[in-house]
């Protein structure tokens, strides 16, 4: 492996996890948005080198369904439903930068710890990859945790899939048949979402996940 | 594995190559071969065939159960398939019996199913032998009975399709010869006979019966999986061949015993696993009943003595034997009283099941105690007993339920104290009954006083042991088999006096009807195989004695065929000896002699006259002693300590136009004091924790994600 290659790829995986730290604190829906399409766009070209460097063909229509769908297609079709629903100009409390990017950086700190020694056997640029993803996983499941907005939820979900489609490309990649049945079940699943969002707030006058809770506390009484 | 290749080989050669082909293929193996050309050459090949043959009969019998889903609903059915079982039940008693009387070698046979790297093995050997013929023969007769029995089924389509899978089942697990294969099979049988139980689950009970069953035989699956897991130990070699060749510590082996005894007990009706035994059995259809007590509880045993006996192999330490002994004692005095106290006739079968279960542990805890001090003719001596006991109780408790399902039939009645006089309008099967009853008292000269004769010999030779402990726990054990016996005498004299004796206690009862000539045939077939069982027993302890060398390293009794007048000579001649036949043969002339001196120097004539009514003429039939008179006595020795039991007299003053109340309260202490708190321990955990399918979509995230959290620092730090 030559030094450069892995030093790109080293740069493209690491600048998910960056961008995975960026969308923690968008408190704009748009912004939100459009953090979401860079980091799909930088998925899109770290699968894209990875073909690359592995000389792994299929690996390109993954790297482009990536491009394609997650840094096009559903950015856009969000951005569409967001202003339909006419929360674009909605502001999301977000906890706090400093405590998230002290959860972040925790969470990446375990992701390293538990997946460089558990690979030791694996090649570095797998090893590396894998801990990546791993960090790209939990600071999509921490977003979903944090955020209280629906939209947000389905982004913390869709850049949580980034990072699996990350592990798997990392890992010799997966088979094309799988990667493309995953990516149209991704776009089923905006399809669904977007049906359901339109649903939830015909039926409750907002998409924030607090008001449906209060419905649901007081359902239970 | 299967070879694809040799297909073409054996169309171009001889037939000697195709056996051979076949061979490979299955891997049959004979540890011993007796040489080709001599005059068993034809019985080779016919024994080559015989477990493929055993194995499939049960097919066709499952054939039976997806034919029943598709033609329940036609009023023939019933009879095909029961029909079909019986033939086929036959067919796999006589091989059986065959390959047991020939003294053959094991044959086994590996077949490339179920789990890719282990296969299924099955090996049929004279302790498999002997169960598959307890198996058959209670299959056959319940199937002959059911011919005419089904006929009255409220719902056909619920039991035809489980009675053949549920046989099928039990055929399969005494055949296994690998963990898998045995546990596949266990369940199978398990889930069958859940079925049946669950047959009417309209009335609430039956329901409540099904849901304990289920929840007690995944427990002792449970158990039983994790004996297997223990057994094959941590490099997986889970047939059978390979646990026995295993050498396990004591501290592990001991732990087998412990889950065997669980597994195993829970199925057969230990105390305290046998809370679902009482409910279960009676709540199925009345010859299901019978298999169930009669033959599953057998097929437990048969788990019990595969794991112990011939898988966990030498060395046998001392205090098992104590251990399964208690238990068994335990078990058959706490099962007889608990009988005593029911007034529900088949709830009072499945109670003393439990107690007969108890008899067949103390025969095994002996044989485990000799053989761990190296007594091996005490052994063999112990081993018969309880395997004699397996094939008796067998006999009479599916005589007796068979007996209790025409009694339902014609009266529909379960309660014994809505029945009576039932000899004057079903005088066959009162017969017949009284024989099981007679034989499940242990009376001469039928089978149940020659098992527990046996067992009683065993008992006086322990003095020959060496531990203390096992000196002063067997003498108390066999006190506790003396009470039991005494007490199951007392429970059946209250079982047939009630039921069949007296005036009838309901209009049902008056109006009842003698049961149809299948179900007779059924009940009088078991009633002649009880009393030739007792006065033939030395034959029956020669047909075992395979078996008991087979478990107990080779030593055996001695032959029994050959002694004078077929006496039972287990120990020694001086020591004591048992003849069923001459003692039959005594009792014949003496009744005969008795009758003829009556009638010759008394009263020619049978006479009928008024009974003496204290001058209260046309006493109604609830004056007669019922069933709860009858345990009385009993209640009050027994009661108050083991049951709790509280009796209060409601008494009105003079002039109060009240009835006087006799007010009974029973306390059941295994429910009460084992099972009880764990449900409450349950139901107070699942209150607590409640509140978990109320959480917010943020919680339940946050929880998967506090989760995740938690096991990958777990990890990073375990590491």
């Amino acid at each position: 492996m030559h030094g450069l290659e892995f030093d790109i790829a080293h740069f493209l995986a690491g600048g998910m996890v960056v961008v995975s730290f960026l969308l923690l604190y968008q408190d704009r829906v748009y912004t939100l948005l459009n953090t979401f399409a860079l980091h799909s766009l930088v998925l899109a070209l770290a699968v894209g080198w990875q073909a690359y460097i592995q000389e792994a063909h299929h690996l390109y229509v993954t790297a482009g369904i990536a491009l394609l769908f997650k840094a096009i297609v559903i950015p856009m079709a969000l951005r569409r439903i967001v202003r339909q629903l006419g929360i674009h100009r909605t502001l999301e409390v977000v906890g706090g930068v400093g405590r998230d990017m002290l959860a972040g950086t925790a969470l990446v700190a375990l992701a390293i710890m538990v997946m460089l020694p558990v690979t030791a056997g694996a090649d570095a640029l797998a090893r590396e990859d894998l801990a990546f993803a791993l960090a790209v996983l939990l600071l999509g499941l921490l977003l979903m945790v944090n955020r209280h907005n629906a939209i947000s939820l389905v982004i913390g979900f869709m850049s949580l899939e980034n990072g699996l489609v990350l592990a798997a490309a990392g890992a010799r990649g997966m088979p094309l048949a799988v990667e493309i049945s995953v990516a149209f079940s991704v776009l089923i699943a905006l399809i669904v979402i977007g049906v359901f969002l339109f649903r939830i707030r015909e039926r409750f006058d907002s998409v924030d996940m607090q008001a449906m809770d209060t419905f649901r506390e007081g359902r239970r009484k | 594995m299967i070879v694809a290749t040799p297909l073409k080989i054996t169309q171009a050669l001889a037939g000697s190559r195709i056996d051979r082909t076949i061979e490979s293929r299955f891997t049959l193996m004979r540890p011993d071969p007796p040489p080709r050309g001599s005059p068993r050459a034809s019985g080779i090949r016919f024994s080559r065939m015989l477990l493929p043959l055993l194995l499939g009969l049960p097919l066709v019998l499952l054939a039976g159960g997806v034919y029943a889903v598709v033609a329940s609903r036609r009023p023939e059915s019933g009879r095909r398939i029961h029909g079909a079982a019986l033939a086929v039940c036959l067919l796999l008693l006589a091989l059986a019996l065959g390959y047991l009387l020939a003294r053959d070698s094991p044959l086994e046979l590996a077949l490339p199913l179920g789990l890719p790297w282990l296969g299924m093995h099955f090996r049929l050997d004279a302790l498999s032998a002997f169960f598959l013929i307890v198996v058959n023969l209670g299959g056959a007769i319940t199937s002959l009975f059911a011919l005419g029995y089904g006929q009255h089924e409220r719902a056909p389509e619920r039991v035809l399709p489980f009675f053949p899978t549920f046989l099928a089942g039990m055929n399969w697990v005494v055949l296994a010869d690998d963990a898998f294969s045995f546990l596949f099979a266990w369940e199978f049988m398990s889930l069958g006979s859940w079925a049946l139980v669950m047959a009417h689950h309209q009335e609430p009970a039956n329901a409540r019966a099904g849901y304990l069953y289920l929840v007690m035989a995944f427990f002792g699956t449970l158990a039983l999986l994790l004996a297997f897991g223990l057994l094959a130990g941590p490099a997986g070699g889970y047939d059978f061949a390979a646990m026995r060749a295993a050498q396990i510590t004591p501290g592990r082996s001991a732990l087998v015993l412990v889950l065997a005894l669980l597994g195993a007990g829970s199925k057969a009706g230990l105390v305290p696993l046998h809370v679902w035994l009482p409910l279960a059995h009676p709540a199925a259809p009345s010859h299901v009943s019978a298999l169930m007590s009669g033959v599953m509880t057998k097929v437990a045993v048969y788990g019990f003595i595969r794991i112990v006996f011939d898988l966990l192999g030498e060395p046998v330490l001392w205090w098992w034997g104590g251990v399964v002994l208690a238990a068994g004692g335990v078990t058959a005095v706490l099962g007889v009283l608990y009988a005593l106290m029911q007034h529900d006739l088949k709830r009072l079968l499945a109670y003393h099941t439990v107690e007969n279960i108890g008899i067949i542990f103390i025969g095994l805890g002996l044989a485990l105690a000799f053989q761990a001090n190296l007594l091996y003719f005490n052994a063999a001596l112990a081993l018969s007993a309880a395997l004699f006991h397996v094939l008796n109780h067998s006999l009479f408790k599916s005589l007796l339920f068979l007996g209790s399902g025409a009694v339902l039939t014609a009266t529909g009645e379960r309660d014994m104290e809505r029945l009576g006089g039932l000899i004057h309008r079903m005088p066959q099967t009162a017969l017949a009954f009284l024989v099981g009853s007679a034989a499940i008292s242990a009376l001469p000269p039928l089978n149940g006083f020659v098992s527990e004769w046996m067992t009683f010999q065993a008992i006086l030779n322990s003095p020959e042991l060496p531990q203390w402990l096992l000196k002063f726990l067997v003498p108390a054990v066999g006190a506790l088999l003396a009470l039991s016996a005494a007490l199951a005498a007392t429970c059946f004299v209250k079982a047939f006096g009630i039921t069949f004796l007296g005036r009838p206690r309901s209009p049902a009862a008056a109006q009842a009807r003698e049961t149809d000539r299948y179900s007779l045939a059924a009940m009088f077939v078991l009633a002649g195989l009880c009393l030739l069982a007792g006065i033939l027993p030395g034959l029956v302890v020669d047909g075992l004695a395979p078996v008991v060398a087979l478990l107990n390293g080779g030593a055996r009794l001695v032959d029994q065929y050959n002694q004078p007048w077929l006496t039972l000579v287990p120990v020694g001649a001086l020591k004591s000896s048992y003849n069923g036949l001459l003692v039959m043969l005594f009792m014949a002339l003496a009744a005969f002699a008795a009758a003829l001196l009556i009638h010759r120097f008394a009263s020619a004539v049978a006479r009928r006259g008024p009974a003496w009514d204290c001058g209260f003429p046309d006493a109604s039939p609830a004056t007669q002693y019922t069933a709860g008179s009858f345990a009385q006595p009993i209640r009050r020795v027994f009661g108050t300590l083991v049951f709790q039991a509280r009796e209060r007299v409601t008494m009105p003053p003079p002039g109060d136009q009240r009835a006087a109340r006799l007010d009974v309260e029973l306390h059941d202490p295994v429910w009460e004091r084992a099972y009880a708190p764990i449900a409450a321990a349950v139901i107070a955990l699942s209150t607590r924790f409640n509140y978990l399918q109320y959480l917010t979509i943020r919680h339940y995230l946050s929880l998967v994600f506090g989760a995740l959290v938690v096991l990958l620092l777990g990890m990073a730090l375990w590491r």
